[in-house]
């Protein structure tokens, strides 16, 4: 299966979807007016990857800023997650999110309360402060 | 008396303002929005904790109008211009957003029945009604299934004021203030 890599904008997330290694990644920002035309081909993408997923799959989401109408999407990219993990019992999702940012990490807890696969809380700590 | 919008943006202005737009709404418009206010929090160097919020809430907020506003009224689909207003002042404690576009009447009770139900909400009632929704199949086409009123009243943590101010004809002007601590 050929690879997704698409470099974030302003408005949309940096996507590394790549079959052989398991690795689902999506990062940076989610704001785009039309969410659904932006995921549709990474739902589509997933949807094939389920037939024949890798023995292990890690997903890495860390999203500085998603709007309401990502957020419809993003749990369709886990609905399709959610199979690989039904057969599978491999999936693994890494959720980051910034120090203090505990509106992220309660998307994290929404997503994580509706879905039936691994969550992992991840807190990003800034070395800089 | 027929309501003023020029009065009211006026009125929107005064104080300390970060930012403040009148016109219409396109999709360029929103990236020259959301920049110029990303810009002016990180120039009057606001926390980062306090920026995001008021941007995510800033983001919600300008494509919730983009998605949602009626056209201006005279206007067809055709040369259609949705005329939105957009500001946010500082107060003393945080952040004053207020919107105002035009809606026909015929949206008001569904509209103001919604955002009462959200008033009326705890915030914890709020973060269930937002898992109820989003765990919900039925999202609307425009694809936000109502979830950015609840998402901006859930962030702020604060009731959402609101008028509907009557104009001519069907319509009447919509006005909306979210309070960002």
């Amino acid at each position: 299966m050929e690879s997704i890599a698409l470099k974030g904008t302003g408005k949309t997330p940096t996507v590394n979807f790549n079959a052989e290694e398991g690795l689902i990644e999506i990062k940076g920002r989610s704001i785009p007016e039309n969410s659904i035309e932006f995921y549709k081909p990474l739902v589509d993408w997933l949807d094939k990857y389920a037939a024949t997923p890798a023995s292990k799959t890690t997903v890495k989401i860390q999203l500085e800023y998603f709007n309401t109408s990502s957020s419809k999407c993003i749990l369709d990219v886990f609905k399709k997650l959610e199979a690989v993990q039904r057969s599978t019992e491999s999936v693994l999702i890494n959720w980051y999110y910034e120090e203090d940012d505990e509106d992220m990490l309660e998307a994290g807890e929404d997503y994580q309360s509706i879905l039936k696969i691994p969550f992992k809380m991840i807190e990003i700590i800034d070395e800089d402060n | 008396m027929e309501f003023d919008i020029n009065v009211w943006y006026d009125e929107q202005i005064k104080g300390n303002v970060i930012f403040s737009y009148k016109g219409d709404i396109s999709s360029n418009v929103i990236d020259q929005v959301l920049n110029t206010i990303e810009h002016q929090l990180h120039v009057i160097d606001e926390k980062p904790g306090v920026s995001k919020k008021l941007y995510n809430i800033s983001v919600e907020a300008i494509q919730n109008l983009f998605h949602h506003v009626d056209l201006t009224p005279g206007n067809t689909a055709e040369n259609g211009g949705k005329f939105i207003i957009f500001v946010i002042r500082k107060l003393e404690t945080g952040y004053l957003l207020s919107t105002g576009n035009f809606i026909k009447n015929n949206r008001i009770k569904v509209l103001r029945d919604r955002i009462d139900q959200i008033n009326f909400l705890s915030t914890e009632e709020l973060k269930e009604l937002y898992r109820i929704i989003l765990g919900n199949e039925e999202f609307s086409e425009k694809g936000g299934g109502g979830l950015g009123i609840i998402d901006i009243a859930k962030r702020t943590g604060n009731k959402l004021n609101y008028s509907f101010n009557p104009m001519k004809n069907d319509y009447c002007f919509f006005c909306l203030e979210a309070v960002v601590t």
